[in-house]
């Protein structure tokens, strides 16, 4: 990748000015809200829950066009997969979906705002739900330290 | 007039940084002025002969090297009180810049004088450094922190200060002289003469406009003034708070240590003279000479000067800006009123997305809230894109940023 500007490529953009999965949930399951002090953007995500599947997920906020891309990416690999697929989806499964393998540093945590969201809306639903909670606690901290 | 934009074209071969190529072969067109400026050979200079040359600690030992430091440590002081009129030098105190200096006024004043259901009263467009330590003060003494509200030209509603004035609460108005943000001069006579006839005090935070305007300490008749060294040529890590004798004397010390004591017993202390009271420790000595060269530079180009060739500048910014459809500028158009600092958004791209683009062009502009998210709420925006002028920049360079923004509208479709 020789310029950073490439990374507005289509998709990019399409996706900035069409997210998917926008809105919010009537009464979600679980919604949880996270923000970026750096720069404003400002991410809540809902999540209903049938049958130990996500079977329901919007994201809504305010964030740039790579925040919107991959709020709308990740909204998309999380729905309609089981709990325990979901707690695994990974850095590299938002990034490579959109090309955005060689981000730079400044810019990552507009991508992975969202994918932050979603893993402490998990950590919070499996704190009430589950016993185990050491397991829990282990996502909370992978929330955490995903940049 | 093009005389003295001739003049400015020549500053720049003064700053090595501008002959920097950036990104793709581009050279650099540095806009984030408002944020920190960039460094002369003269500061550069003036750092590096202290230490090569001059190295010791100041006000203790005999030696010739600790004369020497001292001396050029202490010029500085001078060189201050004559750029912004104070008639007292021991009233200038050195600290790391204005956020620790509002932090200084907010502890050590703060904590003797604030007390129950007092009243503090900032603004809406403040920087977080003066939002923040009041925030902090007003909620461990349960007093009220309040704000003058702004229009929607970027200005303040003074006649809100006058109702807070009138419950006979308020211990202290505290307000940026020029928005950080919306580049608004604040009327600061207006606001300073209100409080007098209630016995106020007025913190004057000068962050943004001693690097850009003719400030008169005297003048002004504040209580406290604010200002860093790095938004004017200077070396970051160091900036002034400037208070009034009569105030100081009143204050407890910030930082306890070296330097700021006059005698220490196993159980009690008693304090050095103003302004050594508050300069605790071996103070930040190669910055404070840096400061001094940078205000030299800037004395000989006189402030004046500077403050037109900023209005060339951000007139001329201005009317090319608002020929970009879809480019919203926020604050008021009357450059009396308005720096060399202009705020927009470009249709409904975020202000990181606009940054990212232009930057490949070799453009640095800040994009983000400024730590004004107060203001930014009251605009009802996330976040702005804003360039910045400062003495080197160029018409040319203005060019540059609207070019690049056509680029910003191609990839975004507009």
């Amino acid at each position: 990748m020789s310029s950073n500007a490439d990374i507005y490529h289509e998709m990019i953009i399409d996706y900035s000015r069409n997210p998917i999965n926008y809105g919010k949930i009537e009464n979600p399951d679980v919604t949880f809200h996270d923000s970026n002090p750096l720069c404003g953007d400002s991410i809540d995500i809902d999540i209903k829950i049938n049958d130990e599947k996500v079977s329901d997920i919007k994201f809504h906020g305010k964030g740039c066009a790579i925040c919107m891309a991959c709020s709308s990416v990740l909204t998309e690999i999380a729905k309609g997969k089981g709990i325990d697929e979901v707690r695994n989806i990974t850095k590299q499964d938002v990034l490579s979906e959109l090309g955005l393998e060689h981000l730079q540093a400044v810019r990552i945590k507009c991508a992975l705002l969202s994918l932050k969201v979603l893993k402490s809306a998990l950590y919070s639903y499996l704190g009430k739900h589950m016993k185990d909670s050491q397991d829990v606690d282990k996502l909370k901290e992978e929330a955490d330290s995903l940049y | 007039m093009q005389s003295t934009q001739t003049s400015f074209q020549n500053l720049r071969k003064d700053f090595p940084i501008l002959q920097r190529i950036v990104r793709d072969n581009k050279t650099l067109v540095y806009l984030d002025n408002a944020s920190t400026t960039q460094k002369p050979d003269q500061v550069i200079n003036a750092i590096a002969d202290y230490y090569k040359n001059h190295n010791a600690n100041i006000h203790r030992a005999v030696y010739a090297l600790a004369e020497e430091a001292t001396s050029l440590y202490e010029s500085t002081r001078d060189k201050i009180a004559n750029f912004i009129n104070i008639q007292n030098r021991e009233e200038i105190i050195f600290v790391r810049g204005t956020t620790e200096a509002i932090n200084l006024v907010a502890y050590a004043w703060g904590r003797t004088h604030i007390t129950n259901d007092d009243i503090i009263v900032t603004t809406e467009y403040e920087h977080h450094s003066n939002i923040v330590p009041w925030q902090l003060l007003t909620q461990e003494k349960n007093a009220k922190l309040e704000y003058i509200g702004m229009d929607d030209n970027g200005e303040l509603l003074l006649d809100e200060l006058d109702k807070y004035l009138a419950t006979g609460k308020v211990k202290l108005v505290t307000f940026s002289l020029m928005s950080n943000v919306l580049g608004t001069i604040t009327d600061a006579e207006k606001i300073i003469s209100k409080c007098k006839e209630y016995g106020v005090l007025t913190l004057v935070d000068g962050a943004q406009a001693v690097p850009h305007m003719n400030v008169d300490i005297e003048k002004l008749g504040c209580d406290f003034f604010a200002f860093s060294g790095h938004k004017m040529l200077g070396p970051t890590g160091i900036g002034v708070l400037w208070a009034r004798k009569s105030v100081l004397q009143t204050m407890n010390p910030f930082h306890g240590g070296g330097d700021m004591i006059r005698e220490v017993h196993k159980y009690e202390t008693t304090w050095n003279d103003l302004p050594y009271k508050f300069e605790a420790g071996t103070p930040n000595i190669a910055d404070v000479i840096g400061f001094g060269a940078a205000i030299d530079y800037l004395t000989k180009i006189g402030m004046d000067n500077v403050r037109e060739h900023e209005i060339e500048l951000t007139n001329y910014a201005i009317e090319k800006l608002s020929k970009i459809n879809g480019l919203t500028i926020y604050g008021t158009k009357d450059m009396s009123k308005r720096g060399g600092v202009i705020s927009f958004n470009f249709a409904d791209v975020h202000p990181h997305d606009v940054a990212q683009i232009i930057d490949e062009e070799g453009i640095a502009v800040r994009s983000g809230h400024h730590c004004a998210q107060v203001l930014m709420e009251r605009l009802n925006v996330a976040a702005t894109s804003r360039a910045s002028f400062y003495i080197y920049n160029t018409k040319e360079e203005v060019d540059s940023l609207i070019n690049s923004l056509n680029k910003v509208a191609r990839i975004f479709k507009l």
